[in-house]
C-alpha cells in the first residue's frame, strides 16, 4: 500500500518536475527580486491594443509562479518520502532531497541543456539560512547549551581554525609536491578553500542527528559547535577573501594582525548585536497585549533584522541572528499568548524546516550544471581524505583537553561520531559560488569539489551514522516530556550543587548560573517582561499547567465521547479545573490549543489562583461558577469571523443572543427539544486572563460592582437547569410557539447589547416582534453562520439531552445570562404585576435621569438578592468548590448587556410558565424573587441614552400590553 | 602549592580519605583550605554558624535543609572527614575508569547523589517523602509565587506521579524511579578544582 502510494507520488512529483521545468529554463531568473518583478510585470499587464477578456500573462507571474512551483514540489517530495517510513528510518530525508534534485536538475538539463535553478549565495544567506539559525537559536536549549559552553566555543572556534589552516596547508603541501597539476593557486587560495571547507554545517548536521537522536550531551557540543562555527567560517571566509584579493604580496604584517582583530570584532560583535536585538524583541513583546494577532510577527521581523542589520555592519550575521534566538526565547515565551507562542513556533519550524528542504533539493539542482564543473582527481580525493583525518585529529585533540575540565567526560564512541558527524552543507557550498573568479581562478575546481565533499559527508556519512550509531550504542537520549517529578527534583539538584559549590569554595558553572539567574529576576526579567508573566514564569509550574491542561482535555474529550458531560459534575472536589477549557474530541489536536483564547490555555492556573481569593466572597464565585458553568460557548471559527484584531465581549454577546434565537427557532421548528453545542465562550475566557488583575479590585467591592452579576445569576442552577429544557418541550408539545417566538423577538442581537431596550421601540423590531407573536414564527433577524454550525452538533447532542434531564445540558443551550433571564421571567408569573410596575417605574425613572435609575435599580435589587443567597447557601458552598472564576469585568459587561433584557422578558414570563408544568410553587417563589434583581448598569454609555428617549421607546409596557392581549 | 605537604600532614588518615573518596591529593589539599577557611575560631571541626556565614548559601532556597544534611543525627560539630566525605558524593561519575565490579560502591555512585537529595525532602527521615514533607521543600523552591492551593495540588500531582504503591508518599525506590531518566552524573556532579 505504501509502496503503491509512494509510486503514485512519484510519478505526480516528475510529471510536475517537467511542468516545472520548461518555463524553468526559459526565463533566466532573477529569484532574488521576484516581488518587484511581480509588480513591474502587472503595471504592464494590460498594455496590448483591444481588449482581451482573458489574456495570458506567463510572463508576468513567471518567477514568483515557478517559485512556489519549486517550493511545491519540494514540499510534495518531503510528502512522499514520509509515506514510506522504511524509506525515511534508513535514509535521512536530506539525502532523498538532494537526490531528487539532482533528477529534476537532470530532467531540465535534459529538455534545455541548460542549468535551471542554481542555489545562489544571495538567497541562501538573506532567505534560507536565516530561518533555519533562527530556529536553531530559538529552540536551543539554553541550560544543556550554556553548561557545554566551554566546549561548543572551542569546538567552533579552535575546530574550525584547526580545520582550516591544516586542511589549507596540507592540500597546499600536496600541490608543491606536483601530484595535482597546474593549479593556478597560492596558499591564501588554499586557506581560502580551507576556510570554505572546513565548517560543518548547522543544516547537515541537524538533519542527521535530530533523526539518530544520541544523548543530550553529545547532541549539544555536535550542534553547538555546527551553529558557532558557521559564524566562524564566514569571519575566516571573509578574511582570507580579502586576503586574496589584496593579494598574497601585498598583504603587510600589520593586516594579518587585522584579520584577527576583525575575527573576534565581527563574531563578538556579532554576538552583541544579537543579544541586543533579543532583548529588544523582548522588550516589544511585552507591550503587545492588545494587538495579540501581530505579536508572532515580531518576533520573525525583529529577528530578521538583527540579522540584516549584522550584515550590514559586517559583522557575523549568524552569530547575531542565533543569540537573538537564544536571548529572546525565555521572555518571549513568558511575554507572548499561548496562541501567539505555537504560532510561533509552528511558523518558524515551518519557515526552517522549509528552508532546508529547498536548500537540499537546490544542492541537488545546482550540481546539474556542467560549467561549474572541473574534475581534478587528486584535488578532491585528498580533500576528502584531508577534512576527515583533521577533523579527527581535531576532535580527539580537544576532547582530551577538555575532558579535565568537563564534569561530563565525552567519551571515545562519542568522539567517534562527533568525528564522524562533521558534515558539510550548503554552507559550504554558498561560499565557494560566492568566490570571485578573477580573484580566485580555480574557483570551478573548489566549487567541483565542494560539491563532492558536501554529497560525499551527506550521502555516504549520513547513510552510515545511523547505523555507526547503533552499533556503538551510544547513549540515546530518551525523547520523552519531562515528568513534575523529574522537573521538580532537576531544580532541588540545581540547588544542591550550587550549594555545595558554595560549601566547597569552588566557583563553577552553577555558581555562575546561580549568579546569572538571581541577576536576571532582580533586572532583566523585571524588565522584560509582563508583570502577569512573571508571576507563571516558573518552570515547574508552566509544567504543572501543561499536565494540567492535557489531563483536562482528555478528560473532556473522555466525557464528551461518552455523550454526557456528568462527569463535570463528579468533578468538583478535583482540583483540576475540568470545567474551563471545553474541547471537543474533535478539536483536542493542537489546532485546536491554537484556536483556543490565551487565558483558555491558562485558566488552570488562573482559576486555581481566583479561587483561593474568591472564596472569601461565596456570592461571587456563585456568579462565576454558573456563569461558567452555563455560559453557551460560541464557535471558535465564528467567533474569529467577528473581529481579526481584538475580541471584543459585545460580539460574544451578541452572538451569544444569536445563538440563543437561533436555538430556540429551530427548536420550535422541530418540534425537538434542547439542542446542545459543544462550545466555548471565547469572550469570557479571553478577557479572563488580562481582566484577572482587576477581579481584585472588584473582589473589594462585592455589594457595589459585583452584585450585577451575582444577582443576575444567582440562580440556583439545577431547578434552573432542569427548567429550560423541559420547558420548551412543552412548549413545544402544545402550540404555545408563539410566545416562545416572541422572546426570540426580543432577542434582537442586530443592534447589540444595550439596544434590548430600545430595539422594540424601533419599527423594525417591532413588527418583527408582532410578527411573531402571529402564529407563524418569523425568520432571525440575522441569518447567521451559527445556525449552520450548530446544527450538526445539536442534533447529535439533541438526544443525549433528552435522555438525561442532567444540568448542564441547559448551560449549553443558552448563555447563563439568558438562560437565568428566562428563567426569571417564566418563573416570576406570580409576581408580575409588582414587576410590571417596577419597569414602570424604571421607565419613567430612565426618562428623568439615567443616573438616578441607576442608583435606584441598584438598591432595589441588591435588597432581593440577599433574599435569594438565603435560599441557595447550600448550593453555593457544593458549588464553591469548583468554581473557576472568570473575569469579573466581563461578567460586568455581559451582565449589563442583560439587564434591559431582563426587565423585557418578565412579560413573557407569563405565557411560558402556564405551560410548564413541572415547577414547583416553592421554586418559583425562588425564583420570582430573583427575577427583578438586575441593577441597571452603571457605567454603559448606551443606556444612558435611554433616559432621553420617549415613553413609548421602552420595551417594558409594550410587550406587557401585547402579551396581555395574546392572552 | 607552598603549603601543599604542610597541609597533607596536617590531615589524618590521608591514604584512608583517597581510597573513600577518590578525590586526589589535590583536591583534598583544597578542599582543606576551604575547611579551614570556613572553621572561623579553628576549632577543628564546623558547626551550623559556619556554614551560615556562607553568604551564597543563605539565599539557597535549599540553604537550611542542605546544612542539615551536613549534620546527621542532631550532631552539631563536623570534622573533615565527615565535610569530605560528603562532598565526595558530588565528585564526578567516572564511569570508564571504575570497571572494577567488586569493588565497593563508590561513594560518588547515583544511589548515593540520590540519597543525598531524598534525605533533603526527608525530614523524618522515616524514608519516605510525604506529602507535608513535599509541599514544606516545594515551598522553599517555588518562593511567593504560587498559593497555597496551587502548592497543594503541584504537590499532589507529583506524588500521584511517583507514587507506586499508592501510600500517599514518595519511597526512596519511588523516587529513584521516577528520576530514572534524569542524567543524575550531569545534574549532581560538580568539577572540583584541582
Amino acid at each position: 500500500m505504501g509502496r503503491a502510494r509512494s509510486v503514485v507520488g512519484w510519478v505526480l512529483l516528475t510529471a510536475l518536475a517537467v511542468l516545472l521545468c520548461c518555463p524553468a529554463a526559459l526565463s533566466s531568473l532573477d529569484e532574488e527580486h521576484p516581488d518587484s518583478d511581480t509588480e513591474h510585470g502587472e503595471s504592464h499587464g494590460g498594455n496590448e491594443t483591444g481588449f482581451h477578456i482573458v489574456s495570458f500573462h506567463w510572463e508576468n507571474v513567471q518567477t514568483p509562479y515557478v517559485i512556489a512551483l519549486w517550493i511545491l514540489v519540494a514540499s510534495l517530495a518531503q510528502t512522499v518520502f514520509h509515506l514510506s517510513e522504511k524509506v525515511t528510518l534508513v535514509v535521512p530525508e536530506s539525502i532523498l532531497l538532494i537526490v531528487l534534485g539532482l533528477i529534476l536538475g537532470g530532467i531540465v538539463w535534459a529538455a534545455d541543456h541548460t542549468a535551471s535553478f542554481t542555489l545562489t549565495p544571495n538567497v541562501f544567506f538573506f532567505y534560507l539560512l536565516p530561518p533555519i539559525i533562527l530556529d536553531a537559536g530559538y529552540f536551543m536549549p539554553n541550560q544543556q547549551f550554556f553548561r557545554n559552553i566551554g566546549s561548543i566555543l572551542m569546538y567552533a572556534i579552535i575546530g574550525t581554525v584547526w580545520n582550516t589552516v591544516t586542511t589549507g596547508l596540507s592540500l597546499y603541501g600536496v600541490f608543491r609536491t606536483g601530484i595535482m597539476g597546474n593549479l593556478d593557486a597560492g596558499l591564501l587560495e588554499f586557506l581560502l578553500f580551507g576556510s570554505v571547507i572546513a565548517a560543518v554545517d548547522t543544516v547537515a548536521v541537524l538533519t542527521v542527528f535530530e533523526e539518530i537522536h544520541v544523548n543530550e550531551a553529545l547532541f549539544i557540543v555536535v550542534f553547538g559547535e555546527s551553529l558557532l562555527n558557521d559564524g566562524v567560517t564566514v569571519v575566516l571566509y571573509n578574511v582570507f577573501n580579502s586576503f586574496v584579493a589584496v593579494g598574497a604580496g601585498n598583504i603587510q604584517g600589520l593586516d594579518y594582525f587585522k584579520g584577527i582583530v576583525s575575527f573576534f570584532v565581527v563574531s563578538l560583535g556579532g554576538i552583541a548585536i544579537g543579544i541586543i536585538f533579543g532583548f529588544l524583541l523582548s522588550l516589544v513583546t511585552r507591550f503587545t497585549k492588545h494587538v495579540r494577532v501581530i505579536e508572532p510577527g515580531f518576533v520573525f521581523v525583529i529577528s530578521y533584522l538583527s540579522y540584516l542589520t549584522s550584515d550590514m555592519l559586517s559583522l557575523s550575521a549568524i552569530l547575531t541572528i542565533a543569540f537573538c534566538g537564544i536571548c529572546c526565547q525565555k521572555y518571549v515565551q513568558a511575554n507572548l499568548c499561548e496562541q501567539s507562542i505555537i504560532t510561533v513556533r509552528y511558523t518558524m519550524k515551518m519557515l526552517a524546516s522549509g528552508a532546508e528542504t529547498i536548500i537540499f533539493m537546490f544542492l541537488g539542482v545546482s550540481a546539474v550544471d556542467t560549467t561549474i564543473w572541473t574534475w581534478n582527481t587528486p584535488f578532491i580525493l585528498f580533500t576528502l581524505v584531508f577534512i576527515s583525518v583533521y577533523r579527527v585529529i581535531g576532535v580527539v585533540a580537544q576532547t582530551w583537553i577538555l575532558n579535565h575540565y568537563r564534569v561530563v567526560q565525552l567519551e571515545m564512541i562519542d568522539q567517534m561520531v562527533m568525528s564522524y558527524g562533521g558534515l558539510r552543507g550548503s554552507m559550504a557550498f554558498a561560499l565557494v559560488v560566492l568566490l570571485d573568479l578573477k580573484h580566485v581562478h580555480e574557483k570551478r575546481l573548489f566549487v567541483s569539489t565542494t560539491i563532492i565533499v558536501v554529497y560525499f559527508t551527506i550521502i555516504f556519512q549520513g547513510l552510515t551514522i545511523k547505523p555507526l550509531v547503533k552499533w556503538l550504542k551510544i547513549k540515546r537520549s530518551q525523547q520523552k516530556e519531562p515528568s513534575l517529578n523529574e522537573k521538580l527534583h532537576e531544580r532541588a539538584f540545581d540547588h544542591i550543587v550550587s550549594a555545595i559549590e558554595d560549601i566547597s569554595g569552588q566557583i563553577g558553572h552553577n555558581y555562575l548560573r546561580d549568579k546569572w539567574s538571581r541577576f536576571d529576576k532582580k533586572y532583566l526579567s523585571k524588565i522584560m517582561m509582563r508583570k502577569s508573566a512573571l508571576i507563571s514564569q516558573d518552570n515547574l509550574l508552566s509544567i504543572f499547567r501543561e499536565l494540567n491542561l492535557k489531563d483536562a482535555i482528555s478528560y473532556l474529550s473522555e466525557g464528551e465521547r461518552q455523550g454526557s458531560l456528568m462527569f463535570m459534575h463528579s468533578s468538583n472536589d478535583v482540583n483540576i479545573d475540568f470545567t474551563g477549557p471545553r474541547y471537543s474530541v474533535i478539536d483536542s489536536s493542537i489546532s485546536a490549543v491554537l484556536r483556543e483564547s490565551a487565558s483558555d490555555v491558562c485558566l488552570d492556573m488562573k482559576a486555581l489562583e481566583n479561587r483561593v481569593k474568591s472564596l472569601k466572597d461565596q456570592e461571587e464565585i456563585v456568579t462565576h461558577h454558573t456563569l461558567q458553568q452555563l455560559l453557551y460557548k460560541p464557535r471558535k471559527r465564528y467567533k474569529l469571523n467577528y473581529s481579526r484584531h481584538k475580541l471584543v465581549h459585545n460580539e460574544g454577546v451578541k452572538q451569544d443572543k444569536e445563538i440563543f434565537q437561533q436555538t430556540m427557532k429551530k427548536r420550535l421548528e422541530n418540534l425537538k427539544s434542547s439542542k446542545l453545542g459543544a462550545n466555548h465562550n471565547i469572550a469570557f475566557k479571553n478577557t479572563k486572563k488580562e481582566k484577572g488583575a482587576k477581579k481584585k479590585h472588584s473582589d473589594a467591592v462585592p455589594n457595589r460592582n459585583l452584585p450585577t452579576q451575582s444577582l443576575a445569576l444567582h440562580a440556583d442552577k439545577d431547578t434552573q437547569d432542569v427548567q429550560p429544557g423541559q420547558l420548551i418541550q412543552e412548549n413545544q408539545g402544545e402550540s404555545n410557539e408563539k410566545s416562545v417566538s416572541d422572546v426570540e423577538g426580543h432577542y434582537d442581537p442586530s443592534d447589540g447589547g444595550i439596544s434590548f431596550l430600545i430595539t422594540p421601540a424601533n419599527n423594525e423590531s417591532d413588527e418583527t416582534r408582532t410578527g411573531n407573536s402571529k402564529s407563524i414564527p418569523s425568520p432571525p433577524p440575522l441569518p447567521s453562520p451559527t445556525t449552520l454550525d450548530e446544527k450538526p452538533i445539536s442534533r447529535k447532542d439533541d438526544h443525549v439531552s433528552q435522555e438525561d434531564l442532567s444540568s448542564e445540558k441547559p448551560s449549553r443551550i443558552f448563555p447563563s445570562y439568558l438562560q437565568k433571564t428566562w428563567m426569571q421571567s417564566y418563573t416570576s408569573l406570580e409576581n408580575v404585576e409588582s414587576q410590571v410596575s417596577t419597569v414602570s417605574e424604571h421607565v419613567a425613572a430612565q426618562e428623568e435621569s439615567s443616573t438616578e435609575i441607576v442608583l435606584k435599580a441598584t438598591v432595589d435589587k441588591t435588597e432581593e438578592a440577599k433574599l435569594n443567597e438565603d435560599d441557595h447557601s447550600t448550593q453555593l458552598d457544593r458549588e464553591a468548590l469548583d468554581v473557576k472564576v472568570q473575569c469579573a469585568e466581563t461578567l460586568n459587561e455581559e451582565l449589563e448587556d442583560n439587564c434591559p433584557k431582563d426587565a423585557a422578558l418578565q412579560e413573557q414570563k407569563p405565557l411560558i410558565i402556564k405551560d410548564s408544568k413541572m415547577h414547583s410553587a416553592a421554586a418559583k417563589r425562588v425564583q420570582n424573587r430573583r427575577s427583578f434583581h438586575r441593577p441597571k448598569p452603571l457605567r454603559y454609555p448606551v443606556l444612558q441614552k435611554l433616559g432621553s428617549l420617549p415613553v413609548s421607546c421602552h420595551i417594558p409596557p409594550h410587550s406587557l400590553e401585547q402579551e396581555e392581549t395574546q392572552f | 602549592m607552598g603549603s601543599y605537604s604542610s597541609h597533607l600532614s596536617k590531615i589524618e588518615d590521608l591514604q584512608g580519605i583517597i581510597q573513600e573518596t577518590g578525590f586526589t591529593k589535590a583536591h583534598i589539599c583544597r578542599l582543606y583550605d576551604r575547611f579551614e577557611e570556613l572553621d572561623k575560631n579553628n576549632k577543628g571541626t564546623l558547626s551550623r554558624e559556619d556554614f551560615q556565614r556562607i553568604g551564597e548559601l543563605a539565599v539557597n532556597p535549599l540553604g537550611d535543609r542542605i546544612i542539615n544534611a551536613f549534620f546527621p543525627n542532631e550532631k552539631q560539630t563536623l570534622d573533615f572527614r565527615s565535610f569530605i566525605r560528603i562532598l565526595a558524593c558530588f565528585r564526578p561519575t567516572a564511569k570508564d575508569k571504575t570497571a572494577d565490579p567488586n569493588a565497593p560502591e563508590p561513594i560518588n555512585s547515583r544511589t548515593n547523589k540520590l540519597r543525598f537529595a531524598f534525605q533533603l525532602y526527608d525530614l523524618d527521615g522515616d524514608g519516605k517523602i510525604s506529602r507535608e514533607e513535599l509541599i514544606q521543600v516545594l515551598r522553599m523552591m517555588l518562593e511567593a509565587q504560587v498559593t497555597d492551593d496551587q502548592l497543594e495540588s503541584i504537590t499532589d500531582r507529583t506524588i500521584q506521579e511517583a507514587d507506586l504503591d499508592g501510600d500517599g508518599a514518595i519511597s526512596f525506590e519511588e523516587f529513584r524511579k521516577s528520576l530514572e531518566n534524569i542524567n543524575l552524573e550531569h545534574k549532581m556532579s560538580i568539577r572540583f578544582l584541582q
